[in-house]
C-alpha cells in the first residue's frame, strides 16, 4: 500500500509543533499500524530524518501505553482496540492518515505524540488502593464470600487499561469514566466498601485539581474505550460520590 | 569467590519458619533512617516497594514506562498456582513444591522452590484482601482450574488477565504508600548502572527519559526487579521494552549470572507472518484442553497447503497426524511446554510446517465443537443427527469458553479460527536463567537483591504455567521484606549516603561515556538492524535446539556483530530529551553481550533439560537426555572483561526432599 501520513511533530513540551506531511510505501494489510509507523521511521532515519516517537510496550492490547489519535478517532477506526491492535488492512491503498497525540490539557505533550499521563496515576495516589497492609497476615481468602455477579461486574471496571482514550475523545476532556472504573471496582467489593466516602472524594477532588474538564454525558467515551468500560460506572461513580458528599 | 546458597539447616519444611525466627530485624523507628532503591514495578518490584515501604523504609522505585501500571507482568493472561487445596483434590504444599521441582527438570534449588510453595497460599488472601477480583464460584468462593504439568486444580485466575489483576493490586498497594510520600516513584526512568561503595551496592545511575538528565540516586541497598531477557531474540512475547540493562550491567559490576541459556519457548504462540514484525502474540496454554494439533500425514500435502493449492478442511483424519497424540499417548495434547515445543519443530523441519513459511502447525477445534455441540443436543433433547445444528451449538460453547482468545487471534491473522484450524508455532517466552541468588535473594553483589524474572532461582530448566506471577509476588510480599531487613540491620546508624563520592562520579562517567560515543558515532545502520541479527542468529543457533557447532558459530558470530554494531549504528537526534533510538541502543549494546554468554553457556552443558535442548543429548526416540551426574549445578557466570572471558562457577544442586527421575509423559 503506498499512503500519505500527516503525523503530529513536536520537539518538546514547549515547542509549538505542526502537522507534518510524509508519503509511505510498502506497506503489508497484516501490518500492525505501529509496524506501519516502525517501517516509516526506518525509512526516515535511513534518509537522516528523526524517527516519530510514539508510545507503546505490550503491543498486545493489554498495557494501556500505546495511545494515538487517528484519523479523528482515538485508537483508530476499529472499535474495541487499541492502537497496537488495529492492522493495516483497515486502510486502503492511497488513503491519508492524520496521527496525532491524545489532546487534553491534563495530557501535556512529552515528544510529537507522546504525552504525560501522569495525572492518571496522581488520581490513583489520591484514593484507589484499598487500605490494607501487605503483610500477608490476612483473612483467608474464601472467607468473604463474594457473589459471583458482583465479583464479575468489579472485574468488567477493573479491566480498563488506563489508556487515556476515554479522555481524548471527550469533547471537555473529562477523565470521568476512568475515575469511574476504579471506584466502581471496589465499591462493588466488600473489601473496598470501608473508605468508599473518603475514596470517591479524593479521587474526584484529585481528578478536579488536575484540569479535566466536566462530564456532560455524552457518550463518547464508552463508544471509543478499548476496553468496553460501560458508562453504568459513572452512574454508580455519581451515586457514590452523591451519598459520599451528603456524609462528608 | 566460592559460592555460598546460605541454605538454612534442618528439615525442608522447617527451613524458612526457623530462619524467619533468627534473622536480625531492624526496629522500625531506625526503618526510617534506611533507603532502599527497586529498580521495577512489576509484580516483584511493585510488591516489593509496596511492603518495604509499609514496613518503614525510604523506597526509591523506578520504571522505564510512564507509569508502574505497564510493567510487563500485566500482560500475564493464564493465573497464579496456589497450594490452597480449596477444592479438596489433595493439593499440599509438598505438592506444589514437588510439582514445581519436577517440572524444572531439577535443576531448581530444593529449599528456594518449597518456600515458594508454603508462601502461595498467602498471596491468594493478601490479593483478595487488596480488592483483586479473582474468579468466583456462583456460591461466592473463589474458582480455579488446572494448568498444564499438573493433576490437581490449583491455578487461580482473574478471566485471561490474571497478571493486569495482580499488577494492579501492587500498583494500588503502591499507591497508597507513594500517596504517603513513602514511595517516591521516578516514572521514565531508566537504570544505567550500579554504584558500588566500599564493596557493597550503594546506590545507582539512571537517565530521566524525558529531560535527557543523568541523575545519582543513592540507599543502602538495590532491588533489581527488572524482568526477563527474552527479547535477546528480537522477536518474544515479551513486552517491546523488556530489557536485560538492569541485570547485565550489576554482572558486569559483580553479580554472577546463572544458568543464562533455559529460555522457555511457549508452543503456543501466532506464528511470524513477514520481516517487519515486531513481536509475537500468545495464545494461551489452556486452548490445548480442547485443541487438537496436528499436520499433514503426507509431505506433499503439506506442500499443497503451503502454496494455497489445499485447505485443513480437505484432508480427512487418515491423512492428518496428530503427532503428540501418537508420540505421547499418555498426556497428548497437554504435554509440557518444552516437549509440545520441540515435537512442533520437529514435524516443520521434516517439511511438515503449514503457513507459507513452513513454521505452523494447527489447533484444531473442530473435534472440540462437534464434542460439545452433540452433547449440547443430547442435554437439549435436540436432534444429534443435524450437522449444522451441532456445529453451531458447539461453536457457542467454545466461543463462551476461549471467545477473547479467537477475537485476538481474528484480529491479528484475519482467518476465523472457528471454521478453519488456528496455526500456531512456538516462541520464546520466559527466561528461567538470571542473577544468581543465595537463599536471601542477595547476588554476589553485598546489599545488591535480585528478584522475580530478573533472578534464576525457582524454576530450574523449564517453568511451570502460572509460577512466574506466584515467584513474582512471593519474592516481593513475603520473601524479600524480610531478608533484606537481616543485611540492613548493621546500617542503622549510617545516615543518608552522599553522592558526591568518587565511586558515583565514576559511574556516572562509564554512563555518559558510552551515550556520548552512540550520539557521534554516525554509522550507517538503525538500533533495530541489529537487534533484528542478533534475534536471528539467537533463534537459529541458539533457539529451540541447539549443538556444538552451531553454538561455536554463534558465538564468533554475536561477537563479530557487537564489532560491527559499534561501528556502525547510527543514533539520530539528541542525548538532551526524550530520544527512544538512544533507550534502545543502550539495551541492545546490553544484549549483544549477554547473547554470547548465553551461547557459551549452552555450549558448556553437555546434556539436555527442561528448555535446554542439545540434539547430541537425546535419547533413541528423540526425547531430552539428561545427564544428573555430572551436571545436577547452577552454572553461575562470573564477567572477566568479555562474556568470552566469563569463569564458571558451580552450586551442586542437592536434592534431599525429591528423588531424581526421568521426566516421562509417554
Ligand atoms: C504474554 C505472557 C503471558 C504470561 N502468562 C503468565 C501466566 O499466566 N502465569 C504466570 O505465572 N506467568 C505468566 N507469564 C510470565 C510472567 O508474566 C512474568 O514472568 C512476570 O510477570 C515477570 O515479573 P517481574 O516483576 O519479574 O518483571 P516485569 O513485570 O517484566 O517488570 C519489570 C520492571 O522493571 C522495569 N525495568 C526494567 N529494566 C529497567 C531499568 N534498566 N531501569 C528502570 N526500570 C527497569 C520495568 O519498567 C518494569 O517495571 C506470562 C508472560 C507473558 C509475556
Ligand atoms: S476507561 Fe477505557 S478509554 Fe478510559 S482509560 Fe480506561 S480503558 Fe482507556
Ligand atoms: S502497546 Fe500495550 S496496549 Fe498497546
Amino acid at each position: 500500500m503506498k499512503l500519505t501520513l500527516k503525523i503530529w511533530r513536536q520537539k518538546n513540551a514547549q515547542d509549538k509543533g505542526a502537522m507534518v506531511d510524509y508519503q509511505i510505501d510498502g506497506i503489508e494489510p497484516d501490518m500492525s499500524f505501529l509496524e506501519m509507523l516502525d517501517v516509516f521511521n526506518e525509512d526516515l532515519m535511513s534518509k537522516g530524518g528523526e524517527p516519530v516517537a510514539f508510545d507503546h510496550d505490550c503491543r498486545e492490547g493489554i498495557c494501556g501505553m500505546c495511545s494515538l489519535y487517528i484519523n479523528g478517532e482515538a485508537h483508530g477506526p476499529d472499535r474495541g482496540v487499541t492502537t497496537c491492535q488495529l492492522h493495516m488492512r483497515m486502510f486502503k491503498d492511497g488513503d491519508t492518515i492524520t496521527i496525532e497525540p491524545f489532546r487534553a490539557a491534563a495530557f501535556p505533550v512529552v515528544k510529537d505524540l507522546v504525552v504525560d499521563r501522569s495525572s492518571f496515576d496522581r488520581i490513583q495516589h489520591a484514593g484507589g488502593f484499598i487500605s490494607v497492609n501487605t503483610s500477608g497476615n490476612t483473612i483467608d481468602a474464601n472467607t468473604i464470600p463474594i457473589n459471583k455477579e458482583d465479583a464479575d461486574k468489579a472485574f468488567d471496571a477493573a479491566a480498563c487499561i488506563g489508556c487515556g482514550a476515554c479522555v481524548a475523545t471527550c469533547k471537555n476532556s473529562s477523565a470521568m469514566l476512568f475515575v469511574a472504573a476504579k471506584v466502581s471496582q471496589y465499591a462493588l467489593l466488600p473489601q473496598g466498601k470501608i473508605e468508599a466516602v473518603d475514596r470517591v472524594l479524593n479521587m474526584v477532588h484529585q481528578m478536579d485539581a488536575e484540569g479535566f474538564g466536566n462530564c456532560t454525558n455524552t457518550g463518547a467515551c464508552e463508544v471509543e474505550c478499548p476496553k468496553g468500560i460501560s458508562l453504568e460506572n459513572i452512574a454508580r461513580m455519581n451515586r457514590e460520590y452523591m451519598s459520599a458528599s451528603l456524609k462528608g | 569467590m566460592a559460592l555460598d546458597s546460605k541454605i538454612p539447616s534442618g528439615s525442608i519444611s522447617d527451613k524458612w519458619t526457623d530462619y524467619k525466627d533468627h534473622i536480625n530485624l531492624v526496629n522500625p523507628a531506625n526503618k526510617r533512617n534506611l533507603d532502599v532503591i527497586v529498580v521495577g514495578t512489576g509484580l516483584a518490584g511493585g510488591s516489593a516497594a509496596a511492603t518495604l515501604a509499609e514496613l518503614g523504609y525510604n523506597v526509591k522505585a523506578f520504571c522505564f514506562q510512564d507509569s508502574p501500571r505497564r510493567a510487563h507482568s500485566i500482560a500475564a493472561q493464564g493465573g497464579i498456582n496456589a497450594a490452597k487445596n480449596y477444592k479438596g483434590d489433595g493439593d499440599s504444599v509438598f505438592r506444589l513444591f514437588y510439582d514445581t521441582v519436577k517440572g524444572g527438570d531439577y535443576r531448581a534449588r530444593e529449599a528456594n522452590v518449597h518456600r515458594l510453595a508454603e508462601v502461595s497460599t498467602n498471596i491468594i488472601d493478601q490479593c483478595v484482601a487488596q480488592g483483586v477480583p479473582l474468579a468466583r464460584e456462583y456460591g461466592g468462593l473463589l474458582d480455579n482450574r488446572s494448568f498444564g504439568g499438573a493433576l490437581v486444580s490449583r491455578t487461580f485466575y482473574a478471566q485471561g488477565q490474571t497478571g493486569q489483576q495482580l499488577l494492579l493490586g501492587a500498583y494500588s498497594a503502591m499507591n497508597r504508600q507513594i500517596g504517603r510520600g513513602k514511595i517516591k516513584m521516578h516514572n521514565r526512568h531508566e537504570m544505567l548502572d550500579i554504584v558500588i561503595v566500599n564493596g557493597k551496592a550503594r546506590g545507582i545511575i539512571a537517565r530521566n527519559l524525558i529531560t535527557g538528565e543523568i541523575e545519582r540516586h543513592s540507599a543502602h541497598a538495590v532491588v533489581i526487579a527488572s524482568g526477563g531477557y527474552g527479547n535477546v531474540f528480537f522477536l518474544s512475547t515479551n513486552a517491546m521494552g523488556s530489557n536485560a540493562t538492569a541485570a547485565w550491567k550489576i554482572h558486569k559490576k559483580g553479580a554472577y549470572f546463572a544458568n543464562p541459556c533455559y529460555t522457555q519457548i511457549h508452543p503456543t504462540c501466532i506464528p511470524v507472518s513477514g520481516d517487519h514484525q515486531s513481536k509475537l502474540t500468545l495464545m494461551s496454554e489452556s486452548l490445548r484442553n480442547d485443541g487438537r494439533i496436528w499436520v499433514p500425514a503426507k509431505i506433499e500435502d503439506a506442500k499443497a497447503i503451503r502454496e494455497g493449492k489445499k485447505k485443513a478442511k480437505d484432508l480427512t483424519e487418515a491423512e492428518r497426524d496428530y503427532y503428540l497424540e501418537r508420540r505421547y499417548p499418555a498426556f497428548g495434547n497437554l504435554v509440557p511446554r518444552d516437549v509440545a515445543s520441540r515435537a512442533a519443530k520437529e514435524r516443520c523441519d521434516a517439511g511438515f510446517g503449514v503457513n507459507k513459511t513452513g513454521e505452523a502447525v494447527y489447533l484444531d477445534f473442530a473435534a472440540a465443537i462437534q464434542r460439545y455441540g452433540k452433547e449440547q443436543t443430547y442435554v437439549k433433547g435436540l436432534d444429534s443427527n443435524d450437522n449444522a445444528l451441532v456445529t453451531k451449538l458447539g461453536t457457542e460453547v467454545v466461543k463462551s469458553k476461549y471467545g477473547n482468545l479467537f477475537q485476538m487471534y481474528y484480529k491479528i491473522v484475519d482467518e476465523d479460527p472457528y471454521t478453519s484450524p488456528m496455526m500456531i508455532y512456538p516462541a520464546v517466552h520466559y527466561t528461567m536463567g538470571g542473577t544468581w541468588v543465595d537463599y536471601n535473594l542477595m547476588t554476589t553483589i553485598p546489599g545488591c537483591f535480585s528478584i522475580g524474572e530478573s533472578n534464576f532461582s525457582d524454576h530450574g530448566a523449564n517453568r511451570l504455567g502460572a509460577s512466574a506471577l506466584m515467584q513474582g509476588l512471593a519474592d516481593g510480599y513475603f520473601v524479600l521484606p524480610y531478608t533484606i531487613g537481616d543485611y540492613l540491620s548493621p546500617d542503622i546508624k549510617m545516615g543518608p549516603i552522599s553522592t558526591d563520592s568518587p565511586e558515583f562520579e565514576a559511574a556516572e562517567k562509564g554512563v555518559k561515556d558510552q551515550i556520548v560515543k552512540f550520539m557521534n558515532n554516525n554509522g550507517t545502520h538503525s538500533v533495530d538492524y541489529f537487534h533484528r541479527k542478533l534475534g536471528k542468529i539467537m533463534w537459529d543457533k541458539v533457539g529451540m535446539a541447539r549443538n556444538a557447532q552451531g553454538l561455536n558459530e554463534a558465538i564468533t558470530e554475536i561477537a563479530a556483530l557487537r564489532e560491527e554494531f559499534y561501528k556502525d549504528v547510527k543514533v539520530p537526534g539528541t542525548d538532551k530529551g526524550f530520544n527512544q533510538e538512544l533507550e534502545k541502543a543502550t539495551r541492545v549494546a546490553d544484549f549483544l553481550e549477554l547473547g554470547e554468554l548465553f551461547a557459551k553457556d549452552a555450549l558448556h552443558r553437555n546434556e539436555s533439560c527442561g528448555g535446554h535442548f542439545r540434539e547430541e543429548y537425546q535419547t533413541e526416540d528423540g526425547e531430552a537426555k539428561r545427564d544428573d551426574e555430572n551436571f545436577a549445578y547452577v552454572a553461575a557466570w562470573e564477567y572477566k572483561g568479555k562474556p568470552s572471558d566469563a569463569v564458571l562457577h558451580k552450586e551442586d544442586l542437592v536434592f534431599d526432599a525429591v528423588k531424581l527421575v526421568q521426566r516421562n509423559y509417554k
